[in-house]
This record gives structure tokens, C-alpha cells and sequence, in this order.
């Protein structure tokens, strides 16, 4: 596979389990090495230090948060690790923006599937990344979480930064994605760049290139 | 300018420094282990159960309590000291938070050194604990000797623990972590744990702290070899 993606672009990936497209975000993320070829950010080849790193936040269908400690204090915790400058400040901030202030200070094992996922975001983009890459980020939402997700990505896009989603919620993607893909056997086999084709027609091709994979 | 979800808030970024981030993951270790007392707790119960049958199993007619009390110590520091470290990263296995660390910025070296220092207060504090049982139960007068004592238990948990964080961490992802802890461990203990043992008796004794001067020299030595090679050791363990 060969894509390039500029400041701004969105790409969806999809296929069915075991396509590759999680391995495909933890090799962006830096987590996994190739065996063969290659991937760069910001002309950085990876898995590289600490400065590409630093340009990417990560958001896995695992929440990675600590379930002894507050939503606050793991989203504080995320910045610390990231470097930003007022910690607490823009803790607070990204709680607000992903409307989790009101569970901001109760710890993570008490709260909702949907809540934690909020926190996980929260976690994710605290230091501003450039690059958001993001594995099935609308695990547990329910309808409004799943909204105000889709809303703060495609705000994070537009402000400039690259995003990569793999899901299977094809709706919520669609709506954000400049770029779709679908992946089998660790391949694109289909790669749409806008404009995409619309949702039922998308449905029906990704419904037939997965029950080929089947 | 980075790009921000938070339009016209702006929260600069500087790369973490290693001693920031290092206790940063110390002090977040340490608030979970406060929160949730688990290891404390645990370790505690194991150090008054194994200390209650130790005593109930001594013979103060055959041996007596300085010969005894030295190998009750070391042994309770020891097995108490696993728990906890099993532990450490174990933390972070069950939202996978470990991937989270490994993409942030920080290095490899600071997760090690952070889960280290949080570790060495844990297994500090239950040595605290341990340490005045184990006199007054065996009737030891530690008064005297105190302090040399003190650095003796001080250096052997640095090593201990430099050992048992470096293994916890090639361990936790197997399925049999807590057999595999200890299988592990336990053999690179001993050049922490002998000269310490040793060194704990012959304080108890009343012997002079010259004559464990090389007892403390070798502990530190293990201390410095331990803390550098499993410092350089820990991102290997890390590679997929």
C-alpha cells in the first residue's frame, strides 16, 4: 500500500477483522517497526523519537486510562507526559470540550463504558497532536457521545490536523473522512479519495469486499 | 502553531524532561497504589502471616532468636517485596494504558526509572514495618546499630528492586506472570540478598559496622551494576 496524506485529510479504514488496519495505526504510532517498507510523518521516517511521538495522539478502542485515578488526573497526567506547558488548564479545557466536566473528578472504574471512551479522547488530543490516529474511537459512545466525537474530530481535522480512523461505524466516518479505504489481508483493495461515494452506495462496496475476505 | 481542538486556546508543548517525566510516572504509580492499597495491603498481610509462623515455628531452646531473626527478615523483605512488584506493571495491562505511555514522548528509560522509584517506596515502607516487628518479636536491640542497619536494608531494596522492576516488566505479558516473577527474580537476588543477610547479622550481633564494611561495598556495587544494566536492559523488553 501507498498513501499520502497532507495537513487536514481524514482517512477512514475499513475491513473485516484481521485486515491489518490495527497493526496499520500501532506502525503509525510508532508501537509496532515494519518488517518491510516504510512510513513517515512530517518527513520523520517511524518509528522514530521522541519529537515525532510527540506530534501524535493515540485513541484505541482500550480507553488506556487508570481506573484508580479521576478522569482529570489521567487526562493531567497524558499532558505531563506530553510536555504541555499548564497542565491543569488544559486538562480542563479538553474535559469541557468533550462535555466531561460534569465527571471530570470521579474516578475512571465508576464511570459508563460511553463516559470512559470520552475520557480516552480527552487523554488523547490534551497536547494538541497534528496527527490523530484512532481505532475504533466510537466504541461504547451512545448517540450524543458518538455526536460530539464526530464533531470534535472534524473540528481537529479542519483546524489542520491529519487524522486516520479504522472503524466499523461506517456513518460516523464517512461524514468526517477526506479519504476512505478499505483493507484486507493487509492491503488497500479499495482507496476513494473525496469525493467519496455516497453512504448506501460505500455500504454496498465495503459489504462485497468483505464477504469476498470471507 | 500546532493545531488545536480548542480554537484560540493554545497549550504550548516542550519535550518532557527525563527527571520530570520520570516522577511523573512515580508519582501517578504511587497515587494508584495509595488509592487502591492493593500491594500495600497485600504485602503487609503476607509480611505478620509469614513473621507469626516463623515465631510459632521457632524453638527458642535450639536456636537462638539473633541466629533466626536476620533470615526471618531477609525472607519477608524478599517474598513481600514480589508481590508488589508483580504488580507495577501490571497497572497498566488492563486498558492496555502501557501503549499510551510507549506513544507519548517520554523515554523508555524514564517508565523504567519512575516504576522503580515508585516500587522502592513501597517495598521501603513495608521494610519500615517489617524491620521493628522482627526486633521486637525476637527481642533484638536494634538501638544501637540502627543506622547501619538502616543503610544496609536501604541498598539491598535499591538492588532488589532494580531486578525485580526490570523482570515485572518481561513477565506481566505472560500468561503465567506470577509463576514467572519469581522464577525469574529470585536467582539475581541472591548477590543482593547474601551480603545484605550477612551483613544483618553480624550488625544484630553487636559486631562492629567495620567488620561489614564489605558487605555495604558489595550491596553498593550490585546496587550500581543492578540500576545501570536493567536500566539499559528495560527497552529491550519492550520490542515486538
Amino acid at each position: 500500500m501507498s498513501l499520502t496524506l497532507a495537513p487536514g485529510d481524514c482517512l477512514a479504514l475499513f475491513g473485516p477483522n484481521g485486515a491489518g488496519k490495527t497493526t496499520l495505526l500501532r506502525l503509525l504510532g510508532g508501537l509496532l517497526r515494519p518488517t518491510s517498507g516504510s512510513a513517515v510523518i512530517e518527513g520523520v521516517p517511524l518509528p522514530g523519537g521522541a519529537d515525532v511521538r510527540a506530534r501524535v495522539g493515540l485513541v484505541s478502542h482500550q480507553t488506556m486510562l487508570y481506573d484508580a485515578l479521576t478522569a482529570r488526573e489521567n487526562v493531567e497526567f497524558a499532558a505531563r507526559m506530553y510536555g504541555v506547558s499548564d497542565v491543569g488548564a488544559a486538562a480542563s479545557d479538553v474535559l469541557e470540550r468533550l462535555g466531561a466536566t460534569s465527571f471530570a473528578d470521579v474516578r475512571v472504574r465508576l464511570l459508563s463504558r460511553g463516559m470512559q471512551q470520552r475520557v480516552s479522547v480527552a487523554r488523547a488530543i490534551v497536547h494538541s497532536p497534528s496527527v490523530l490516529l484512532a481505532d475504533e474511537p466510537f466504541t461504547g459512545l451512545d448517540a450524543a457521545g458518538a455526536a460530539a466525537l464526530t464533531g470534535m474530530l472534524a473540528e481537529l481535522r479542519d483546524s489542520g490536523a491529519t487524522i486516520v480512523i479504522v472503524t466499523h461505524n461506517l456513518d460516523e466516518a464517512l461524514a468526517l473522512c477526506t479519504t476512505a479505504a478499505i483493507m484486507r489481508e493487509g492491503r488497500f483493495v479499495r482507496l476513494d479519495h473525496a469525493p467519496i461515494p455516497a453512504r448506501d452506495e460505500y455500504t454496498a462496496l465495503y459489504r462485497e469486499l468483505s464477504a469476498d475476505a470471507a | 502553531m500546532q493545531p488545536s481542538v480548542l480554537p484560540g486556546v493554545l497549550h504550548p508543548r516542550r519535550a518532557p524532561g527525563f527527571v520530570a517525566s520520570t516522577l511523573a510516572i512515580a508519582r501517578k504509580d504511587m497515587l494508584i497504589e495509595l488509592r487502591s492499597r492493593s500491594v500495600i495491603l497485600s504485602a503487609l498481610a503476607f509480611a505478620v502471616l509469614a513473621l507469626t509462623i516463623f515465631f510459632f515455628a521457632w524453638d527458642p531452646t535450639a536456636v537462638a532468636p539473633i541466629d533466626l531473626a536476620p533470615g526471618v527478615l531477609w525472607v519477608i523483605f524478599t517474598f513481600s517485596g514480589l508481590l508488589g512488584l508483580h504488580r507495577s506493571f501490571g497497572v497498566e495491562q488492563p486498558t492496555h494504558a502501557m501503549d499510551a505511555l510507549l506513544a507519548a514522548p517520554v523515554s523508555r528509560e524514564a517508565i523504567y526509572l519512575g516504576k522503580l522509584i515508585a516500587n522502592l517506596g513501597f517495598v521501603i515502607l513495608v521494610q519500615a514495618i517489617s524491620l521493628p516487628a522482627v526486633a521486637l518479636l525476637y527481642n533484638v536491640p536494634v538501638g544501637a546499630y540502627v543506622l547501619p542497619l538502616i543503610g544496609v536494608v536501604l541498598l539491598a531494596a535499591v538492588g532488589l528492586v532494580a531486578v525485580g522492576t526490570l523482570f515485572s516488566a518481561m513477565a506481566v505479558t505472560t500468561r503465567l506472570a506470577e509463576l514467572l516473577l519469581p522464577l525469574l527474580a529470585l536467582p539475581f537476588f541472591v548477590p543482593v540478598i547474601l551480603p545484605a543477610a550477612q551483613a544483618t547479622a553480624r550488625l544484630m550481633s553487636g559486631r562492629a559496622v567495620s567488620e561489614v564494611a564489605g558487605y555495604i561495598e558489595l550491596l553498593a556495587a550490585f546496587d550500581i551494576i543492578f540500576l545501570v544494566v536493567c536500566t539499559l536492559a528495560y527497552p529491550f523488553t519492550l520490542e515486538q
